[in-house]
């Protein structure tokens, strides 16, 4: 495991006995059988506590059944540094894409919500943290295009550790990359829904993750530049309670909202459906 | 740890001034006693060249971070005419760690755009290290739409350990200010030119970045993450850090290597420290040069041209599904 592997401490990965039939909530402790979690769409129906999600759970619960077309599925990393660590780069992202069936951090595709079409990007913490690489990029950047040249709603699900350090400064330069297709799609008068999930940090927060016309959290969610240990480190504080957390960026004018997972479909809906009556007038 | 490492460069110092030394020991007795010394100095000189060609990633490294390395401000000071600084973000306050303004580089209207460490302990502390917080990035922006409003041609200089990571700046969205950079320098409808001069810190440099031409002092360096900051992530030690650096192929060479760069501007061997005048005069050759070639292209094409540039900027693959 990398070194993410510590944020995914209290989350369903790690707690997960197999074939079990119950698991503990981080929240409150718990203890939930299984298929009420889910049915919940993995949110602890007595405190609140929104586990992490796969990509793929997380499309299901935010877009129309049977409506999610995957684009761009093939795109993957290299290993353009010949980056080893305590493990060869190569190797760790062959572990994270056999096990996950993926080929990296993130989903993109075309879906309908509500009525309304939207192009989707969907990131994956179990991916090597979410990291972004440059196919992480690519990914995101290819989407973006493609909302631009259909004249599509875009909407990004961001959950992120940062930059894939392996990848040194192409990882790096995807912000950029991302940052300047979405100046585009933004120029085409179009909309782009960023929706930030638990942890969303470093180079994807600076980046595409804070552009969108309107910013949406779910609750408690780690939403951050620095990370708290990095902060701690440096002004040798210790932080309030709360901080960088969604409702904290929400009192600081950072984000439009804090929405629970079960109201996020509607949530989007709704939106989309505003901007959708809007260019109707236009026509 | 720390300090074994620092003496590393001392070392290779100490042994360049001793072959310094010694080469105009022998040029002085030669010119004196009018005998010729050329090969003696010539193997000294090759001596020194071979000293420099193993420097290694992290020797580059405590090169951009060095203490005497000139600063932006030095640059600015001798580079440029009639500098005239624009301060403030016009919200919050005025970010020291960034220096922009009006200047004449040559007769040529430009608009300089800079981070600055801070020499003494007084400058460091007002200019926070080269550490911007968001007012920092912000004022950045909104001196370069400035220049472009002004049909001005763009001088980013680069040299930062990164973006603040504090409390204020987390509240204020240092994120949100340097995405927002990203996404609007892209645009920007004039020439814009980025050096690195010293450390390109993550995401703290980039959002000064987005330049039609990236050019790197020789010994500057421009990574992801600190070298530090990856070997205690990643090797899970922060004395790894030489190794770490290695690692993270973040010299100009490397860079220039994986075509993410433009130009390596030349630095006198050892460091822009041991001959500042020299560094800034080829700093200022390399500026009239790129502003030259940039100045004769159309908004269009500007616009367009970077955004292909770093459009580009990635490796991946295509697995077939």
């Amino acid at each position: 495991m990398g070194w993410f592997s510590k944020l995914l401490v209290p989350d369903r990965e790690k707690s997960k006995v197999p074939q079990g039939l119950w698991e503990k909530c981080p929240g409150c402790q718990r203890v939930i059988y299984k298929k009420d979690l889910e049915k919940n769409l993995w949110v602890c129906a007595q405190c609140g506590y929104h586990f992490k999600i796969s990509a793929r759970d997380r499309i299901n619960s935010i877009v129309e059944p049977g409506s999610f077309v995957e684009l761009f599925s093939d795109v993957g990393s290299l290993d353009p540094l010949e980056f080893v660590d305590t493990e060869k780069y190569c190797e760790r992202y062959k572990k994270s894409r056999d096990k996950s069936k993926m080929n990296d951090a993130c989903i993109t595709g075309s879906a309908m919500i509500g009525k309304n079409k939207a192009a989707l990007g969907v990131m994956d913490f179990y991916f090597m943290g979410g990291s972004m690489g440059s196919a992480l990029g690519e990914k995101i950047t290819l989407i973006t295009e493609y909302a631009t040249q259909n004249r599509l709603p875009l909407i990004i699900v961001s959950t992120s550790g940062g930059a894939r350090m392996q990848e040194g400064i192409f990882s790096l330069m995807q912000m950029a990359k991302t940052s300047a297709a979405l100046a585009v799609h933004a120029k085409a008068g179009l909309m782009f829904i960023s929706v930030l999930v638990d942890p969303t940090t470093g180079g994807v927060t600076a980046s595409y993750s804070m552009l969108g016309d309107i910013i949406i959290a779910e609750p408690n969610a780690l939403i951050c530049f620095a990370g708290p240990r990095v902060i701690e480190q440096t002004i040798r504080q210790k932080l309030p309670e709360g901080f960088q957390r969604s409702e904290f960026l929400l009192k600081h004018g950072i984000i439009d909202m804090v929405v629970p997972r079960a109201e996020m479909h509607d949530k989007l809906m709704f939106i989309l459906d505003f901007i959708n009556s809007n260019q109707r007038t236009d026509e | 740890m720390a300090e074994n490492i620092q003496t590393n460069l001392i070392n290779l110092e100490e042994k360049l001034n001793e072959i310094d030394s010694q080469i105009n020991k022998f040029k002085q007795i030669s010119s004196d006693e009018g005998i010729k010394l050329n090969e003696v100095v010539e193997i000294l000189e090759r001596k020194k060249l071979q000293l420099l060609d193993e420097l290694d990633a992290w020797q580059k490294t405590l090169i951009a971070r060095h203490k005497d390395r000139p600063l932006a401000s030095d640059y600015i000071n001798s580079v440029f005419t009639g500098f005239t600084a624009l301060c403030g973000d016009r919200h919050i306050m005025d970010d020291h760690a960034i220096i922009s303004g009006m200047a004449y580089l040559e007769g040529r209207p430009v608009v300089v755009v800079a981070q600055d460490k801070g020499r003494t302990t007084e400058e460091k502390v007002l200019r926070n290290f080269g550490m911007p917080h968001p007012e920092g990035y912000r004022k950045a922006m909104r001196v370069m739409k400035f220049a472009e409003k002004f049909n001005r041609p763009i001088i980013t200089f680069i040299d930062t350990p990164g973006a603040y990571p504090g409390i204020e700046a987390e509240e204020r969205g240092q994120a949100l200010a340097i995405a927002e950079n990203l996404r609007d320098m892209s645009q920007l409808a004039v020439p814009v030119l980025a050096v690195v001069l010293g450390e390109g810190g993550s995401g703290g440099a980039l959002a000064l970045s987005v330049a039609d031409r990236i050019l790197m002092l020789k010994y500057s360096i421009y990574s992801v993450i600190s070298p530090e900051g990856c070997a205690s992530i990643l090797f899970r030690d922060a004395g790894k850090a030489p190794l770490a650096a290695a690692a993270l192929k973040l010299t100009a060479d490397d860079l220039y290597k994986f075509k993410i760069i433009d130009q390596i501007i030349n630095e006198p061997s050892g460091g822009a420290h041991r001959d500042p005048k020299s560094t800034i005069e080829n700093v200022k050759a390399a500026l009239i040069s790129n502003l030259d070639e940039l100045c004769k292209k159309d908004k269009n094409e500007l616009v367009k041209g970077r955004y292909k540039k770093f459009r580009e900027m990635g490796v991946f693959c295509s697995f077939e599904s």
